[in-house]
């Protein structure tokens, strides 16, 4: 390996710390070159990221690639050790593309913006350590770092919602959001330590830890049934896994628009690939015992996050429920077990993560212009905001399915993987997708077009910060959608050791 | 018989610089109030880095009994005199602006810091009962004088007479235990209650009833529930800087002791008293949080957040295995550090705003950013997040009480740290979130802002560089005779 191979990958987790620690020093007055200071580290990381899934070698590398280990704790066998596998990579390239783009559109905040840039890089340093982490003790120290920033994130800079009928607080967003997620995370604590133990390794090295399994006695049926319902259920409700999923949509909505976009685009994705990384590769035959019950509760939140959806006027939380509607397609491929299926629940992971990125820009936007996110007030906005409606519509379009955009792709793999295993759960996960289709075009049909209310008259389009990170969102929607190979070559082999793990 | 008393000589260095500062209290006027404060508790200052340069020096690789197994001076009270010293230290730090405000004792305030000091290091040294026994009741005693040192206020007067009172009966069921396990066993020394204690038979109903006695008067200083009664109104009533003392010297001190009491006398017996320990951890962890919920006051909050930091604690004890007490040490180093540092910023509240409600916190983001930030730092680490130092020994002492099989006490750990985050995410919200409209900075003194800054540095130190640590605590519990051989 190269200096920079060899290195990569920590930078990944230094980079953003390390922009933290500078804005530390800048005085706060100076808001523009704290702007400049967290845009060019957000494009440095894009470029970080870039590197790492370019170097990672798809056919006849190793399965984890860019390792690195450095001691940490001998008496307890902890190292700080890093790698990626096939499942990393995207999700690496992911979090590089979401935190520029995020970094970008939090240039519009006005109020310490010191503070939030700081707060907002320690959730991507968190977030990246988690999913280069090898060693499970670092995975959960990231994974539980990238989650406390978020609670004074959207505690400070979110906004309170007010309806007719209820008020939600911004700061009950946030409590509900942080407490859920930590108090589902020390089921994942306890599982860390359990598997540790159990391995009778002395390791919290994952590959080690595997080593291990494959020694017959270790790990019996009832630690592994037992150790997995943990797994699912601990990293499933940051994936907003029904009926765990409430923290989801009340957090996005109170959330800023970057965090917002960094939370349902990339944090989420932490809880699938979790149950990958943990779940499938640890616990084999507790995914096996409980694949049903994964797929169900996939079904269930397909189609339950998609009538939610419906039902929902307020734009934010019509995208929330969205999301958990889209999370469901990443556990049913995941419990369909085939190579199919989990190489879409992973370019699913990827997809999703971009397109409500692009979401979140635009609706922050028009929330930052209009003050409201009410889509009974909202309507004609298209010839105001002709690049808002077009960027919108895009992710709509991704949302729904359409063939050329990158959900299509990992949609239509994970149809193919359910229909392999369950066709009764995969034709239910279609209808969902008939559903999508349903409230996405009603939202744009009654937000953008229509007879626009006079009082929208003196709306601007985006502007040009908003434009580039919306075009650095949209430009991989395309090409995973025209031209996926790229990320697919990378998956599969991923795909592939983890289901030779399975026994499949 | 070892009478070397050359190996007592940070503990004598330290009874002088006590009567010391006693008697420069006496030699300076009166009238210079200012003067007399600053020397004096720079003079205990000095006593205390004589006393942790000299043990540093002399006893690193010192390993002796004295008086044929009454006191230890061997790597474990080693590390624990350092610990004491430390937190010695950064008591009197935090005094000095709060004793010019408030006090006016200061000669007596800060030689009963010292001569608690020396009763916590003694208790890290004991090796048998009554030492140990003594050793209690020299920290007690400068403890019950501190708490009520600052007269006039009412709540101080409860806390000190409840904490006498209580003290008190606390003292004399320990008594009596002690002299239950006296005639049970025949001795009273540690190591030779060890193999007494193995077999059947050994634990008879004498044994057990003085063993719980024992343990429930130590329970009293640990304030481990049920004793921990008087733990809040204490806390709440005390000048700040000692109830820092009081949560972090006292049940240091407590621990060290229970701790080598536990290796020493009962490592081999383990199965006998490992049970009802845990459930005993079981019970402090769910009161300790539960109770929290409602408090409004800071430092009741700190209290019952430190009984709850006791259960963790009671959890590494139930494990009885290296790896758990190598937990138990440094999740005593992390909680000590962390507790300075959540005490500091109090006492800047306190002596800037006079109050110590949590609704006082109101803003303080904009008022005073730093202590926010560190006040924020301290609580996270409470709750057990990364990257402070109470994520990793958390995480420490939940495997070695998981590899001893605990995994239904880990199971009721996690779920009290839930609870316990909520109470810590509201003072939170009251510093970053809710809206005041007195926004002027606030003043912080130089002394209490550099303290707040080394204890916050030491937090971070603990969870991200933590093999040193580690290092340290391990050194010392190989130490204690029955895990040397590891």
């Amino acid at each position: 390996m190269s200096y920079s191979e060899r290195h990569v990958l920590e930078t990944l987790i230094y980079l953003p710390m390390l922009a933290a620690l500078v804005l530390v020093f800048v005085p706060r007055p100076q808001k523009t070159l704290i702007r400049w200071i967290s845009i060019g580290s957000g494009l440095a990381l894009l470029v970080m990221s870039l590197y790492a899934f370019v170097a990672f070698d798809y056919d006849g590398g190793s399965r984890f690639q860019l390792q690195r280990s450095y001691p940490w704790l001998d008496q307890l066998g902890i190292a700080f050790a890093l790698g990626i596998d096939g499942i990393a990579a995207p999700m690496v390239l992911l979090t590089g593309i979401v935190s520029l783009a995020g970094t970008i559109v939090a240039a519009n905040i006005q109020r310490d913006n010191k503070d939030y840039y700081i707060l907002l890089f320690l959730l991507i340093a968190g977030v990246y350590g988690t999913f280069v982490s090898m060693d499970l003790f670092f995975f959960f120290f990231f994974y539980e770092l990238a989650i406390v920033p978020m609670y004074l994130l959207i505690g400070i800079w979110g906004s309170s919602s007010k309806f007719k009928d209820f008020d939600r607080p911004k700061e009950y967003g946030a409590l509900k959001l942080v407490m859920v997620i930590v108090a589902a995370s020390l089921l994942i604590w306890i599982v860390i330590i359990g598997v540790h133990v159990e391995s009778g390794t002395g390791s919290f090295n994952i590959e080690i830890i595997m080593a291990s399994i494959d020694h017959p006695s270790r790990f019996s049926g009832t630690f592994q049934s037992v150790m997995f319902l943990m797994t699912m259920v601990g990293f499933g409700t940051l994936a907003g896994m029904w009926p765990f999923h409430t923290w989801s949509p009340d957090g996005h909505v109170a959330a800023p628009t970057s965090v917002s976009m960094l939370h349902a685009g990339v944090l989420m994705k932490l809880g699938g690939f979790g149950i990958i990384r943990i779940g499938m590769m640890l616990l084999p035959d507790g995914l096996q015992e409980w694949a049903l019950l994964l797929f169900i509760i996939g079904t269930i939140n397909v189609i339950y996050g998609a009538v939610s959806a419906l039902a929902q006027h307020d734009l934010k939380y019509v995208i929330g429920y969205s999301s958990v509607s889209h999370m469901g397609y990443v556990f049913m491929g995941i419990a369909s077990m085939t190579a199919v299926g989990l190489t879409g629940a992973t370019l699913q992971m990827f997809a999703h993560g971009i397109m409500t990125a692009l979401f979140f820009t635009i609706v922050g936007g028009i929330y930052e212009r209009t003050h409201t996110r009410d889509t009974l007030v909202l309507n004609g906005l298209a010839s105001k905001m002709k690049w808002g409606t077009a960027f919108f519509v895009i992710a709509g379009l991704a949302s729904l399915g359409l063939p050329g955009l990158a959900g299509f792709v990992a949609e239509l793999l994970v149809f193919i993987g359910a229909f392999q295993t369950q066709p009764i759960l995969g034709a239910l996960g279609v209808l969902g997708a008939a559903i999508t289709a349903v409230y996405i075009l009603r939202l744009i049909g009654r937000t953008f077009y229509g007879d626009r209310d006079p009082k929208w008259d003196n709306l601007t389009d985006l502007t040009r910060r908003e434009f580039i990170a919306a075009t650095i969102l949209l430009i991989p929607l395309f090409y995973v959608g025209l031209y996926p190979q790229p990320l697919l070559r990378v998956i599969r082999p991923g795909v592939d050791a983890i289901l030779a793990g399975l026994g499949l | 018989m070892n009478i070397d008393f050359s190996l007592l000589i940070p503990e004598f260095i330290l009874a002088g610089a006590g009567f010391l500062v006693l008697l420069v209290d006496l030699i300076l006027p009166k009238a210079q109030e200012h003067r007399r404060n600053v020397v004096t508790a720079a003079t205990a200052v000095l006593g205390l880095v004589v006393t942790g340069v000299v043990a540093l020096t002399t006893q690193m690789d010192t390993s002796e009994r004295l008086y044929d197994g009454l006191l230890f001076i061997d790597r474990y009270s080693l590390l624990f005199k350092v610990l004491f010293v430390g937190i010695g230290i950064a008591v009197i730090a935090m005094s000095v602006d709060y004793v010019a405000q408030k006090m006016n004792h200061p000669g007596e305030y800060y030689a009963l810091i010292l001569f608690a000091v020396l009763g916590a290091t003694l208790m890290a040294e004991s090796g048998e009962l009554l030492t140990a026994f003594i050793s209690i009741e020299l920290l007690s005693f400068s403890l019950y004088v501190l708490v009520g040192l600052s007269r006039g206020d009412a709540r101080t007067a409860e806390a000190s007479a409840k904490y006498i009172l209580l003290g008190a009966v606390s003292t004399a069921i320990m008594l009596y235990g002690i002299s239950q396990l006296f005639g049970a066993l025949g001795t009273t020394l540690f190591t030779e209650m060890g193999p007494l204690l193995i077999g059947a038979g050994a634990w008879n109903l004498t044994m057990i009833t003085g063993f719980v006695m024992f343990l429930a008067g130590l329970g009293f200083k640990l304030s481990m529930v049920p004793f921990h009664m008087w733990a809040p109104d204490v806390y709440e009533g005390a000048p700040t800087p000692i109830t820092a003392l009081i949560a972090t010297l006292s049940k240091a001190a407590a621990i060290a002791l229970l701790l080598r009491f536990l290796a020493e006398a009962g490592a081999g017996s383990g199965d006998e008293w490992r049970m009802p320990l845990a459930m005993l951890a079981a019970v402090t962890m769910v009161v300790g949080s539960l109770s929290a919920l409602p408090q409004t006051n800071i430092k009741r909050l700190l209290a019952y957040s430190s009984i709850t930091q006791i259960g963790f604690v009671l959890v590494g004890l139930a494990s009885n295995s290296v790896i758990a007490a190598d937990a138990v040490v440094l999740h005593v180093l992390g909680y000590a550090f962390t507790n300075l540092a959540a005490f500091t910023v109090v006492v800047v509240i306190e002596l800037k705003l006079g109050k110590e409600s949590i609704a006082d916190f109101a803003g303080l983001s904009k008022r005073a950013p730093v202590l926010a930030m560190i006040m924020t730092g301290a609580l996270f680490s409470l709750a057990g997040l990364p990257i402070f130092a109470g994520f990793l020994t958390k995480f420490y002492l939940f495997t070695a009480a998981i590899d001893q099989s605990l995994e239904w006490l880990v199971v009721i750990a996690v779920a009290t740290s839930v609870i316990s985050l909520y109470y810590y995410i509201r003072v939170i919200r009251e510093m970053y979130i809710t809206e005041t409209e007195e926004g002027s900075k606030l003043p912080v003194p130089l002394l209490l802002a550099g303290l707040a800054w080394v204890m916050f540095a030491g937090t971070i130190a603990i969870g991200v560089f933590p093999q040193p640590f580690v290092d340290a605590a391990h050194a010392a519990v190989t130490s204690l005779t029955p895990w040397a051989i590891y």
